[in-house]
């Protein structure tokens, strides 16, 4: 036996390191995700489709605000509903980029068992194929707002941003999102493919309980405290308050910018492990189960 | 060194499903689909696993690559216990399905084959080299720049095959890699993965396979299994020659008959097996000696079946195969005849 493991042990020790296998995998799944993503024929239609799409989705909401609800151009809610729209296309980009990857691979492409015979990181694979749609949803969130602030008066003048906790705010919040995306794609592991709609459920909790488009004073006292525990909430309060100055949840108004931040900062640690751990417990079982390969199409 | 390097070893390796019972919800109904697999592969060896479907070759290859967990009992691929240590395991190994069109159809066969390279850290230049190489060998050199949505699932299966060869793996596991592929191709790649392993030495292949021709022509040793058992296993020559004591022939006798009752009867007929050709019946007779031949005759002729040809024939490893269970190789294989040479 001893001599066995002696003979293997002139390939281990040229072996990479966790952490370098780590990057590679996270580099080469943006690759395949920038590839998936921009592999239109027409350049004009990849356009349209995956940056018009979301821009056109967020500002229907903003005129059944302005139709439907007779809301004012002038009301301090406008320019509240209209910055949560817009960074809310990330939540779809992110999330269910994240997410979705894991269906995808194991279903539609037929890789996630060559995937988990390869030595790769799964989580950081599975970030990585949220890449591109992070930066695709970052072009049609700067649209979106540079057209309400050109087109509808919101008032975002650059002098005044809080360029700092802008960006702090958005990675945080991005990296909050990704590992939401993790979580999900734990629970897609173990389930069939109608995990599409469970993916879409969590984005729509999201967007009633986090303040997306209507502050959390307005909620329930018990969603309210679902609310003020998840990091997006945190993530749109601080984002508001780095462009309009003001976060606009009452519920939210006591705390310093700093101890948002910090809260968005612990929040997300906290999202992070709990996302790795659940993730590596679903793979546990997928493993037990032999679901890897699981085929649910048909 | 001299002493034996085991790639691959299993110790009463165990698979158990659970399945949900269709007539009767919420209960559940256990397969065994591996059954105390005990195994031992060479390092340099191409090592055959031969069985039916459903005999647990794919559900074998998927523990031994970290894809799914056995019930019980032990493995260790390159030195490495599957179950304590996947990560390192899967530095270690490539794997291929046959029967499948995996990859991103949105990637050209190049780039498919290139983004699986960079997982495992290969340089770029050296892999795209690589890529070339065995796109030459597999006969898709022409399509390397094509989307591989535009190709047919043979091709894709062939470009699976480079993916499986590209990261040179010390252990390589093929499950049927050859199955549905035309003649021509399947004798490539059988031919490449012969050459590979013998220009390798210190390299290990496990191939699975229901062709028992695949088997004898290709494999150093091979393991017969069935229904989750190893049945045996040892060089082709070998298996063949533990028949050798025993005589094996082949009858046609008109029409389409069921003459099983009638040979079971008979003294020293050991193991048959029967398939209806052409409308007559075909039979493969694994005799105690030839001296059971005549009492076999008689019997045939008192059925009042015409013999059309009688031939007597060296043992192959189906012979070995419906030895040892009694079924032949290609009976239980659904749509599983041998295909042409
Ligand atoms: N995921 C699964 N769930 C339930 N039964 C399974 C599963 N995978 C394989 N089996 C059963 O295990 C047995 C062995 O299957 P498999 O390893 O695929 O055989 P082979 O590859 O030799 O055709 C079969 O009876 C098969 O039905
Ligand atoms: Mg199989």
């Amino acid at each position: 036996m001893g001599e066995a493991r002696m003979g293997h042990g002139e390939r281990v020790t040229a072996r990479p390191s966790r952490l370098a296998e780590s990057w590679r995998s996270l580099k080469v799944a943006a690759w395949l995700g920038w590839q998936i993503e921009s592999n239109w024929t027409d350049p004009f239609l990849f356009a349209v489709y995956s940056v018009v799409k979301p821009v056109a989705g967020a500002l229907i909401l903003v005129f059944m605000y302005l139709v439907v609800a007779r809301g004012g151009l002038a009301n301090p809610l406008f320019p509240y509903i209209f910055v949560g729209n817009a960074f809310y296309i990330y939540v779809n980009g992110v999330l269910l980029g994240v997410s979705w990857a894991v269906i995808d691979d194991r279903e539609h492409y037929g890789m996630l068992k060559y995937l988990y015979a390869a030595p790769l990181n799964i989580c950081t694979y599975l970030v990585g194929r949220g890449v591109a749609q992070t930066a695709i949803a970052t072009v049609a969130t700067a649209i979106t707002l540079l057209f309400g602030v050109g087109a509808l008066g919101i008032k975002i003048p650059p002098g005044g941003v809080d360029w700092g906790l802008l960006a702090g705010a958005l990675v945080l919040g991005l990296a909050a999102l990704a590992f939401l995306g993790l979580l999900l794609g734990g629970a897609t592991l173990l389930t069939a493919r109608h995990n599409y709609f469970v993916g879409q459920g969590v984005a729509g909790a999201l967007y009633l309980l986090s303040g997306v488009v209507f502050p959390l004073d307005v909620l329930p006292q018990g969603l309210r405290w679902v609310g003020k525990s998840l990091p997006v909430t945190y993530w749109l309060e601080a984002v508001r308050r780095a462009l309009l100055g003001d976060g606009g949840n009452e519920a939210l108004r006591a705390l310093p910018t700093g101890t948002v931040v910090l809260i968005l900062a612990l929040s997300t640690v906290v999202l992070a492990v709990a996302s790795v751990l659940f993730f590596r417990w679903a793979e546990r079982i997928a493993h037990r189960r032999g679901l890897l390969d699981m085929q649910t199409m048909h | 060194m001299g002493a034996r390097e085991f790639s691959i070893e299993t110790q009463d390796l165990t698979r158990v499903f659970r399945v949900k019972r269709r007539e009767a919800r919420g209960q559940t109904r256990e397969v065994v689909a591996l059954d105390r697999a005990t195994l031992a592969v060479e390092r340099g060896e191409l090592f055959g696993v031969l069985g039916p479907n459903g005999a647990g070759k794919t559900t074998l290859i998927k523990i031994l690559a970290t894809l799914l967990s056995p019930t019980a009992g032990t493995a260790r691929v390159a030195g490495v216990d599957v179950v304590e240590n996947p990560w390192e395991v899967r530095r270690h190994i490539g794997m291929v399905s046959g029967g499948e069109s995996s990859g991103y159809g949105l990637l050209t066969v190049e780039e498919n084959l290139w983004m699986f390279s960079q997982f495992y850290g290969m340089r770029s230049g050296e892999a795209k080299k690589r890529i070339r190489e065995l796109l030459e060998v597999v006969g898709l050199a022409d399509r390397a720049k094509t989307k591989i949505y535009h190709l047919s699932t043979g091709m894709r299966q062939k470009m699976n095959f480079a993916r499986g060869f590209l990261t040179d793996p010390e252990v390589l596991f093929l499950d049927e890699p050859t199955i549905g592929l035309d003649v021509q191709t399947a004798r490539t790649l059988r031919t490449f993965t012969r050459g590979w392993i013998d220009d390798h030495p210190d390299r290990t292949i496990l191939l699975t396979t229901h062709y028992m021709y695949e088997a004898d022509e290709l494999c150093d040793r091979v393991a017969i299994i069935d229904q989750g058992r190893v049945l045996a296993c040892d060089a082709p020559a070998a298996l063949k020659r533990g028949l050798q004591g025993e005589a094996v022939f082949r009858l046609t006798v008109d029409g389409d008959r069921d003459l099983g009752p009638l040979l079971g009867r008979v003294d020293g007929v050991q193991r048959f097996a029967h398939a209806a050709r052409d409308g007559h019946t075909e039979l493969d007779l694994i005799l105690a000696d030839e001296n059971a031949l005549v009492p076999v005759l008689t019997a045939i002729q008192g059925a009042g079946a015409r013999l059309l040809s009688l031939e007597k024939r060296e043992p192959t490893l189906e012979d070995v195969f419906l030895r040892l269970v009694g079924r032949s190789l290609t009976e239980v294989s659904e749509g599983g005849g041998e295909p042409p040479r």
